[in-house]
């Protein structure tokens, strides 16, 4: 057991059920007791739902407990199937039911015969994985039964060509996006701004999955060139499956910040130059002279890239100006998920010249990744899944801002450090009405806007403590350190009340530090130089 | 009581397909009330990821909760419980030093059948504080039930006057040492040993947690009749739970306190003063009056009270006099408001209520009926553990002016042009007692105004 009062990435059906609820006509059925279908008020609440969310329980009560739930499950899965008549039916197992040990996978059987909808089984194990690493493998899962029912359904067809299905690409070059999906960070813009840069780059966007598409289009992936993973949390599994089974290539650099959304054009042209140079189907070259795909199927977007950094986008324009030179130095903690975590990092050293004193994320699962990542540009990594050893490390190190989670955003608010929230989880005013993507050029002006304002913000502060703070009286520090057994003399406490607001508990723990080793019971203004000197700053 | 079919209330019982909050919920507001307890809920993410989901911002404010969070080893029994409990529970201790750790159990205690119960008293002498046990799982009970288990257990820690029985036993044996030649002729003009024992004065134990604030308001009520409130359970430290002794009268002031009320009568041998429930002018009244008649006073003042009230309610009954509700049900506090909007005027369409207890409900169904008579509109259906599904598709049949309904059908039924109320708000605000009838049509209304001031735009149906 352990104790927890907060967690970072929620219970794994959590996952599975974002990535049903996204596709269209899929409903999923929960076995689990009364009250464990929240999932419907959080994606109602948040994503502000207009439809009803296709998830539905099989309720585990005790007499399920006494006789188990025999065919309850079947007649729900059933029930649904006449009521909604989706394409597919997914039974997910929730802790409390993984511990029955019914065999759902009978149920599934069972009831897929009576039903016309496709019923599968969400494999999931609740004790190792969660909600991040259930979504992935619920993707893959549902991609795999897709693409090998059409398999199925082509060997029936013709029953000579026992090879695996054959695909005809698209004529223009195309993509699938995946793991866009509800409850997602900023999902639905990042997907808009996407389309529009693969849109500028001349390609078609083939198939975008969970979010909107539909389980009956799944056997179209392969059609597209190449698949693009934006986020490394969800979809990458889907991207290995669709690349060992039909040798498609895939992109899953992150395009977050000026550099890494060049890289993540760069490594396209790539694809595509090999992909036309290798290509034996003879595809008219019909392009438009507009399209940056220069003719005989030669593409470099090197002045695309060029145009959009230089001029399109204001980050890199931004990152020279004297605001962005006043941030040089300053020190950031970031802490999310491993994809939004990384590319921050990355974005606030290497593009704003902002030292990121710590790095961290709470996908345990993928910490060399991060790691690798983030290495050369912070001072240490933090990998936890526990909120109080970042809210630890945010007060030892003080740093001037935080890019975190909901939870460092409220760490913040009680050391009095501003916080831009990067990364999930998050609560409503992350589900912005306004476009606000992260990713691409628009997100380079979101996130500049985003970091520039929290900083300036707390700079906003000290200039009115400095100018309008000198309060005579009496010293307010609002320091976490409960009772301090020294006595400040009056001189000392003038000296600390004319320092800025945002370094005034520091150099007051340090003094204090300092007195404490050297056995001083009273601080006048020369122990504070004393320490200061001593600290050597 | 002759009456005709068509005016009787009809109970039905659905598939119990229906959306409601966890009843571990009850912790959030349970460690506010109850000030020097700790919470620990024993349970997996699953319920972990509830509680930070639905309470929001309270998450932050260090919270007197925790989960004790099961993990691969506890389900499969590799690792000891009673250890593993008794390491948290001291860490708890040490780290807050509340009076009182509650313990909630959950679906997963359930199956794995741990036996909270039994390790509680061990390790409660071991680590020297109160550990009460309360099972506020899904598998038996829905939202605010949640309260009732836990409550029920903690009817059990309430002291009895056992103390203060040996003290007066000891008189009374003192007198009957003395010669009984005094007492050889009743001599009404001499006071006997009978009338020594002075009148009791009425005195009752209410139960059920109330914001301080409302239950002063509730006290008061009574006292201004004569009647002494002696304890609440809850009270506002754990320290202060009521004295309960045989005979002691008790009251509920929420419908979904029946097993509370269960074990204070069959365990603590307390009187149960059956009436309706405090919630709108009608229901604080008739509670009032009930409470009055046991000890045998004529309340005084509750009928021009009651119509002071109504007086000032009057601009909020004119937006929702004739207009339709349907309770779709979550928390079981259904019955009592929709007792309260029938007299206000509106219709009852449905009432969906997780669980009937129509034995502990019995005057406030009593009083429902009798509301629906005087106001000349039919019965209200009763819906136990209704079907979601079914319900929206009566919703959609019948197009109700309001449907009172969880957050997970609130904007979906919104987006299709049916106006709604979130029911769990009525959990959390201030509705018991004359004072806080507004409120409650603060609530309702809200939506109703809403609209007034949208309606005009024409974009009421919002789905493709």
């Amino acid at each position: 057991m352990k104790l927890a009062y907060w967690m970072y990435a929620g219970p794994a059906h959590i996952g599975t059920l974002r990535v049903a609820s996204s596709f269209k006509n899929v409903h999923a059925i929960m076995h689990a007791p009364l009250g464990d279908d929240y999932f419907n008020v959080m994606r109602s609440m948040l994503e502000r739902e207009r439809d009803f969310t296709p998830v539905t329980a099989s309720i585990v009560d005790r007499h399920v407990l006494a006789r188990g739930s025999q065919e309850k499950v079947v007649e729900n899965i059933t029930r649904k199937d006449k009521e909604e008549c989706p394409d597919l039916i997914l039974l997910t197992p929730t802790c409390t039911s993984s511990i029955l040990q019914e065999d759902l996978q009978n149920f599934v059987e069972r009831a897929s015969l009576e039903s016309d909808s496709d019923v599968i089984l969400a494999d999931v194990n609740h004790y190792r994985v969660n909600e991040l690493q259930a979504a992935d493998r619920t993707l893959e899962q549902i991609v795999r039964f897709y693409l090998e029912k059409a398999k199925k359904q082509q060997t029936q067809n013709n029953e000579h060509s026992s090879e695996s299905i054959s695909v005809e690409k698209t004529q223009k070059p195309s993509a699938n996006i995946l793991g866009i999906f509800t409850l997602g960070f900023h999902n639905q813009h990042d997907c808009r701004e996407l389309k529009r840069l693969l849109n500028d780059l001349g390609i078609e966007i083939n198939e975008i999955i969970p979010e909107g598409g539909s389980v009956s289009c799944l056997k179209n992936l392969p059609k597209a060139w190449f698949n693009i993973v934006p986020y490394r949390e969800v979809g990458l599994m889907t991207a290995v499956y669709l690349e060992k089974e039909f040798d498609m290539p895939y992109v899953s650099t992150t395009p977050m910040g000026v550099v890494d959304t060049a890289n993540f054009i760069r490594e396209i042209e790539y694809i595509l130059n090999k992909n036309s140079t290798g290509k034996t189907k003879g595809r008219q070259s019909d392009a438009k002279s507009d399209d940056p795909a220069l003719k005989k199927d030669f593409f470099d977007f090197e002045r695309y890239i060029d145009q959009q950094t230089r001029f399109i986008s204001q980050a890199a324009w931004f990152s020279r100006s004297i605001d962005c030179q006043n941030l040089t130095g300053k020190r950031a903690i970031v802490f999310g998920d491993s994809t939004h975590a990384a590319s921050m990092t990355k974005i606030l050293a290497r593009e704003m010249g902002i030292r990121v004193a710590c790095a961290g994320t709470y996908c345990k699962h993928d910490a060399d990744w991060f790691r690798e990542q983030v290495f050369g540009f912070c001072d240490q990594v933090l990998i936890t899944e526990d909120h109080t050893q970042v809210g630890d490390m945010i007060a030892q190190l003080e740093p001037a801002a935080i890019f975190g989670t909901q939870m460092e955003r409220h760490v913040g608010k009680r050391l009095d450090i501003p916080c831009g929230v990067i990364s999930a989880p998050v609560h409503i005013q992350n589900f912005p009405l306004g476009y606000r993507p992260f990713l691409g050029y628009e997100g380079t002006n979101q996130i500049a806007d985003l970091v520039y304002n929290s900083f300036s913000l707390g700079m906003e502060d000290h200039l009115l403590e400095i100018f309008g703070g000198h309060d005579t009286k009496e010293v307010i520090t609002k320091s976490l350190s409960s009772d301090s057994e020294f006595t400040w003399a009056a001189d000392g406490l003038t000296e600390l009340n004319k320092i800025p607001g945002f370094v005034r508990g520091k150099v007051k723990r340090n003094t204090e530090k300092f007195a404490r080793q050297n056995n001083i019971q009273t601080i006048t203004v020369e122990v504070m130089f004393a320490a200061k000197e001593a600290a050597g700053a | 009581m002759t009456t005709l079919s068509n005016e009787t209330l009809v109970f039905e019982c659905e598939t119990g397909n229906y959306h409601t909050f966890c009843p571990i919920s009850c912790v959030s507001w349970l460690y506010q009330k109850i000030e020097d307890s700790f919470f620990l809920v024993i349970g997996t993410k699953t319920c972990g990821y509830f509680l930070q989901n639905a309470l929001g911002v309270m998450i932050f404010a260090e919270p007197r909760y925790a989960m004790a969070e099961l993990e691969e080893g506890d389900i499969s029994a590799q690792l000891n419980d009673y250890k593993e409990l008794k390491r948290l529970c001291l860490q708890i201790k040490q780290d807050r030093n509340p009076s009182v750790i509650v313990w909630i159990g959950t679906c997963t205690t359930e199956i794995i059948k741990m036996d909270l119960e039994g390790m509680a008293p061990r390790l409660e002498i071991e680590i020297g504080l109160p550990i009460v046990v309360a099972r506020a799982n899904g598998l038996d009970y829905a939202f605010t039930q949640g309260e009732d288990t836990v409550l029920a257990a903690m009817a059990q820690r309430c002291p009895s006057e056992s103390t203060q029985n040996v003290s007066c036993d000891a008189k009374l044996s003192s007198h009957s040492i003395m010669p009984k030649t005094s007492e050889k002729i009743y001599d009404p003009a001499l006071p006997g040993i009978s009338q020594s024992v002075p009148l009791k004065k009425p005195a009752v134990v209410l139960f059920g947690s109330l914001p301080s604030t409302v239950a002063t308001q509730l006290t008061l009520e009574l006292k201004t009749q004569g009647i002494e409130v002696s304890g609440w359970l809850p009270s506002q430290r754990y320290a202060d739970l009521p004295l309960l002794s045989e005979g002691t009268y008790v009251c509920g002031v929420n419908p979904f306190l029946s097993r509370t009320a269960t074990t204070l009568m069959r365990r603590r041998k307390c009187k149960l003063i059956g009436a309706p429930f405090p919630i709108g002018p009608d229901g604080t009244r008739a509670w009032v009056e009930k409470i009055c008649s046991v000890f045998g006073i004529v309340p005084q003042g509750l009928e021009q009270r009651e119509l002071k009230i109504w007086n000032t309610l009057e601009d909020y009954l004119q937006l929702i006099r004739g207009k339709s509700v349907f309770f779709m049900g979550d928390n079981l506090l259904e019955i009592s408001l929709a007792r309260f909007l029938t007299r206000c005027g509106m219709i009852i369409y449905e009432i969906g209520i997780p669980y009937m207890d129509k034995r502990f409900q019995a005057a406030e169904l009593e009083l429902l009926q009798k509301t629906c008579r005087e106001m000349k509109v039919p019965m209200p259906r009763i819906v136990e553990k209704p079907d979601n599904y079914y319900q929206i598709q009566r919703i959609r049949e019948l197009q109700p002016d309001l449907a009172i309904t969880g957050m997970a059908h609130a904007n979906p039924l919104e987006a299709r042009g049916i106006t709604t109320k979130w029911s769990v708000e009525f959990t959390f605000a201030q509705i018991h007692g004359f004072a806080n009838s507004r409120e409650i049509l603060e609530l309702v209304t809200r939506p109703l105004r809403r609209n007034q001031s949208l309606d005009s735009l024409g974009w009421a149906k919002l789905v493709k």
